[in-house]
């Protein structure tokens, strides 16, 4: 087989970074914090990569859409062995409404442009938390989905893939063109090498914008308060088991 | 307003996160419908017909919801919404509802919003952003609002006596020709189901190993607990991954939760913050688990877990 791959890439706020809510409530403080790749999304390049070196796919596309330094982020994915990159630039307050709806249409309309038989993205962005891109992108364009995958299987022009559900698996097999969500135990993503950063230096990215697309990024939501959760006051400690059994036992668990 | 509750089901049994769907359809205020759709939806119907707050069963059985796919299921959702104009349509936040309601918002041309904790009103909804670190309220510019809604922040709705009438779907269900349900294969066990379970005793990296388990699983059965892992013990291969407590796993607010060698990331916080009694065992005093935990023991695990097996439940 010789697929042609678009891979979703988000810059996040790095996972260890502790998040900081602005004083006036209006969204997380994000100058001067480390960002990276959404983990999840290293995952479905990683995956990509994998076809490509089985022979499986033939190309990769990575495509990330926000404020310039989304380049860093596609570069990543550049090193890690995708082929050339699409940045869609949004800023400033646009950039703050965006909503998945939004990049599932960039996407879709990518993937017609580009003639792409996968589309693979990480299951849920860990800075929005919605999961929603994958399964958006695949009613637009009437593909199937197949979401929160943590084996994938390519044979005969479908896709079997074992879905993460509740309590368990789940097999479901997939026509292509189709859309995929990569969870957890899909692989373990690589380490950029010095030597594919230095290539990755030299590989494409093209810039556009939402309206090259045709997507309206009006927003659909109004942001009203972003706050900090509420603090949970811990108890004591205690001394030893025994004490844990008293208490316990006051509460009626033991 | 006018909400339409997706009912989630094995077609033998109703999943309670549709009830907790039920009262969270009731704060956004006006009538309250439920969808069941599957091969078979008879037993479904009648344990959800007893539901408080619901005034109407909708039921689409038909041999093309085999497996619940997306791809079917998504359109007949839209159908039933355009049918009847339902400003709302809900689901439970479990893998389930996520699966399918962004694909009903996308034909809807709406922007879903996902693993709702709170609804102020029917256009304004509360929910939890990076990893339960920040709290966002947002009011929808759309027409209809596509939810999903975090189980544990919604009590289930009662059961009463009042009999809600069920009629027959008259939309067509198309079969999907692109994907194809081949099966499922769920883990078997004799302890209680994490997700509801009121008693849950939690591993982490500090167990060192997957046979340490074993030492948890005693604790377990001797409280009637189930056993859940931190990302970290999922990573190291400790367990398998439904057993993952987290943000990227189960998030859980049961009667009581021991965390046992586990030191508290954050993303491991937003699974279990909201359990009502937290006790943390670990040998680290300075772990970040110790600032939400309850009862704290600073503790070697292996000699204090044992301990706590053989002296609880003795009078």
């Amino acid at each position: 087989m010789s697929l042609r791959i678009l891979v979703g890439v988000k810059r996040v706020i790095d996972y260890a970074v502790k998040i900081r809510v602005k004083p006036d409530k209006s969204g997380v403080i994000t100058e001067g914090v480390k960002h990276s790749m959404n983990p999840f999304d290293e995952i479905a390049i990683e995956e990509a990569v994998r076809m490509k070196e089985k022979k499986i796919a033939k190309e990769i596309v990575a495509f990330s859409c926000g404020p310039a330094q989304c380049q860093e982020t596609l570069r990543t994915a550049l090193a890690m062995g995708a082929d050339r990159g699409i940045h869609v630039e949004v800023a400033g307050p646009q950039y703050e409404t965006l909503q998945p709806l939004h990049i599932s249409k960039m996407l879709a309309k990518l993937a017609k442009d580009e003639q792409i038989d996968i589309i693979i993205v990480g299951k849920q962005a860990i800075d929005d938390d919605c999961n929603q891109t994958a399964q958006m992108t695949a009613a637009l364009l009437d593909w199937p989905q197949a979401t929160s995958a943590s084996k994938i299987e390519a044979k005969d022009g479908s896709l079997q893939v074992v879905r993460e559900i509740d309590g368990g698996l789940e097999t479901i097999k997939v026509k292509l063109p189709t859309v995929v969500s990569a969870d957890l135990r899909l692989n373990e993503p690589r380490y950029a090498t010095l030597p594919n950063i230095m290539k990755a230096k030299k590989k494409p990215i093209k810039k556009l914008t939402p309206k090259d697309l045709g997507v309206d990024v009006s927003p659909r939501i109004q942001i009203v308060t972003v706050e900090e959760p509420p603090v949970r006051l811990a108890g004591a400690k205690v001394e030893n088991v025994d004490m844990v059994v008293e208490k316990l036992k006051a509460l009626g668990h033991a | 307003q006018s909400t339409l509750v997706l009912a989630e089901h094995n077609n033998g049994k109703l999943n309670p996160v549709t009830l907790s769907a039920i009262t969270a359809a009731q704060k956004v205020g006006g009538t309250v419908s439920c969808l069941v759709a599957g091969t078979k939806c008879g037993s479904i119907v009648e344990q959800l017909s007893k539901a408080t707050g619901i005034t109407k069963i909708l039921v689409a059985e038909n041999a093309n919801l085999h497996g619940l796919l997306p791809e079917p299921l998504a359109p007949l959702i839209v159908a039933t919404q355009q049918q009847f104009g339902f400003t709302h349509i809900l689901a439970g936040a479990s893998a389930f509802g996520k699966t399918v309601l962004p694909r009903v918002a996308a034909l809807l041309d709406v922007s879903p919003i996902s693993d709702v904790t709170a609804i102020t009103n029917s256009d304004t909804f509360v929910r939890t952003i990076y990893a339960g670190n920040a709290v966002l309220t947002l009011k929808s510019n759309d027409g209809v609002k596509v939810i999903t809604i975090r189980p544990t922040s919604f009590p289930a709705a009662p059961m009463g006596d009042v009999i809600a009438s069920s009629e027959a779907s008259t939309q067509t269900v198309n079969s999907s020709p692109n994907s194809e349900f081949i099966g499922q294969e769920l883990t078997k066990s004799d302890r209680p189901e994490l997700s509801s379970a009121k008693v849950v005793v939690s591993g982490g990296r500090g167990l060192k190993s997957g046979e340490n388990f074993e030492l948890l699983y005693k604790l377990a059965d001797k409280m009637g607990a189930a056993v859940g892992a931190s990302r970290a013990a999922v990573d190291a291969g400790f367990v398998s991954n439904d057993l993952q407590v987290g943000q990227t796993g189960k998030i859980l607010a049961p009667e009581l939760y021991i965390a046992v060698g586990i030191s508290g990331a954050i993303q491991h916080l937003a699974g279990m913050k909201d359990s009502k009694t937290i006790v943390a065992i670990n040998k680290d005093p300075e772990a970040p688990i110790f600032q939400v935990a309850d009862i704290g023991l600073v503790a070697d695990l292996f000699a204090a877990v044992p301990e706590l097996t053989e002296k609880i439940g003795k009078k």
